[in-house]
Formats: structure tokens, C-alpha cells, sequence
């Protein structure tokens, strides 16, 4: 699935998109940033409610395809910034994680 | 073996703003030389953690990275307070990170146990009060 599907499953703002036709396989869900780095695949979607610049760090050496905030979180100013700077796709949603995985279509 | 190509790192203490800095370039770097995605996805991991290990427990370090063209030997260089009992630490969910750390979504105790399962040779040297010395090798092939 490409992001700008993703977005529309999910009803979701986008915070920052540096390839909305990037292809989205999978997912992983997950807060703690080392538990994420072990297990995320690359290019899946990762939904999350972490919003600190770590999360850019972590998704851009993961190279996972896109950051799903969820549960209506917002990036703060520094990992908006990051996500312009390292060119990642990240994007928010209202749903829970919960939903968000169910309604993703992933 | 031919010549490595050397790079070296200050990793700063305490900051999770540069924090990721020097994986970031080495995966740059490696991108630029051809190395495969899969490799460079390891090295990133590995080199991550371990920078972010340094970052929150030993007030910052060093990282010395020597890139040949088979495979990458990371050498991440502290003089923080030590490790005490290895063997503990490598376990996965242990932690001693504090909560303003697990805040930030760091202190899962999964920071070792990655860099072990993503490098294909992993040595932590380590005295109490004197530092602590980690020497990961990734194979490209």
C-alpha cells in the first residue's frame, strides 16, 4: 500500500511527506525505542504515540516507510524539524493505535 | 586486508538533540560506498544503540569507525562509570536507565542485546570507574 492510502484508511494529517508514493508493507506497533529498532522491518508503516526527535532518529536508521503518530499526539517542534531535515514521511491520526492498525489496511 | 577508511566521532553526553549523529553519518557514508541496504540497516542499528548507550549512561565518548570494503569494525570508546556485571546487562528488559530516560522511550533493556543480534562480532570490555569499551564488526558478505 502507498502512504496516500494510508492517510486516506486512516483519515490522517500530514505532518511531513517526502514520498507519498512510497510503498508501506507492514507494520509494527511500539513505544520504546530500542524494542522498535529491534523489531520494526524496514519500509513498514510504525505506529506510535512516542513524539520526541529520537523517533525520527530511529525511523530513519530503521528506514521504516512512514511514522503513524497516533491517539491525536502531536510531533513536537524538534522532531518536525528532523522529519523536514532527513526527508521521513510522518503523518498523525485521532485513532488509537488499536484502530489505526485495524482501519490501516496493512 | 586493504586500507580502511577511518572515521571518528565525539559522541557528547547527555544530548539527545546530537544523539544519532554519528550513526547517521556512518550510514551515510556507507550508502555513498555501495554497501547493501541490509548491511547498512545492521551497522545503523548496532551503532545507534551503542552511541545512545554512551549518551545516557556514560556522559558522552568516543566512536572510532574503520570501514574496509568486506566489513565495518565500530570501536565506541567511554570513560562512564563501568559495567559490573556483563552478563546482566546483556540480558533483554534489563535496564538502569531512570524514568526521565524511559520518558524519552529509551531503557527497554534491549540496547545490548540488539547490537549483539544485529553485528556479526560483539565484545563489551568494561571496568568499574574506568570505562567501557564495545567492539562490534558487521560483515558485508
Amino acid at each position: 500500500m502507498k502512504i496516500n492510502e494510508l492517510v486516506k484508511n486512516l483519515n490522517a494529517s500530514v505532518v511531513y511527506c517526502e514520498d507519498a508514493e512510497r510503498e508501506v508493507i507492514g507494520g509494527y506497533c511500539g513505544d520504546f525505542l530500542s524494542v522498535v529498532m529491534g523489531k520494526a522491518p524496514a519500509d513498514s508503516g510504525w505506529f506510535t504515540i512516542m513524539n520526541n526527535q529520537n523517533v525520527a532518529a530511529v525511523a530513519s536508521l530503521t528506514d521504516v516507510a512512514v511514522i503513524i503518530l497516533c491517539e491525536g499526539v502531536k510531533p513536537d517542534d524538534l522532531l518536525r524539524s528532523k522529519a523536514e531535515s532527513v526527508g521521513l514521511n510522518l503523518i498523525t491520526t485521532d485513532l488509537s493505535v488499536f484502530d489505526a492498525v485495524l482501519k490501516s489496511g496493512l | 586486508m586493504s586500507e580502511a577508511l577511518r572515521l571518528e566521532f565525539n559522541v557528547a553526553g547527555n544530548n539527545f538533540i546530537s544523539a544519532g549523529s554519528a550513526s547517521d553519518e556512518v550510514k551515510k557514508t556507507l550508502k555513498m560506498l555501495g554497501i547493501g541496504a541490509q548491511f547498512i540497516r545492521k551497522v545503523a542499528i548496532a551503532m545507534y544503540e551503542g552511541e545512545i548507550n554512551m549518551v545516557i549512561h556514560a556522559g558522552g565518548g568516543r566512536a572510532i569507525v574503520d570501514i574496509f570494503p568486506e566489513k565495518i569494525k565500530i570501536v565506541l570508546q567511554d570513560e562512564g562509570p563501568g559495567i559490573p556485571d556483563i552478563e546482566l546487562a546483556m540480558k533483554e528488559g534489563y535496564s538502569t536507565a531512570t524514568d526521565n530516560i524511559r520518558d524519552l522511550g529509551f531503557g527497554a533493556g534491549m540496547g545490548l542485546p540488539n547490537m549483539k543480534k544485529y553485528t556479526d562480532e560483539f565484545l563489551i570490555e568494561s571496568e568499574v570507574g574506568v570505562g567501557t569499551t564495545v567492539t562490534m564488526v558487521v560483515n558485508f558478505i
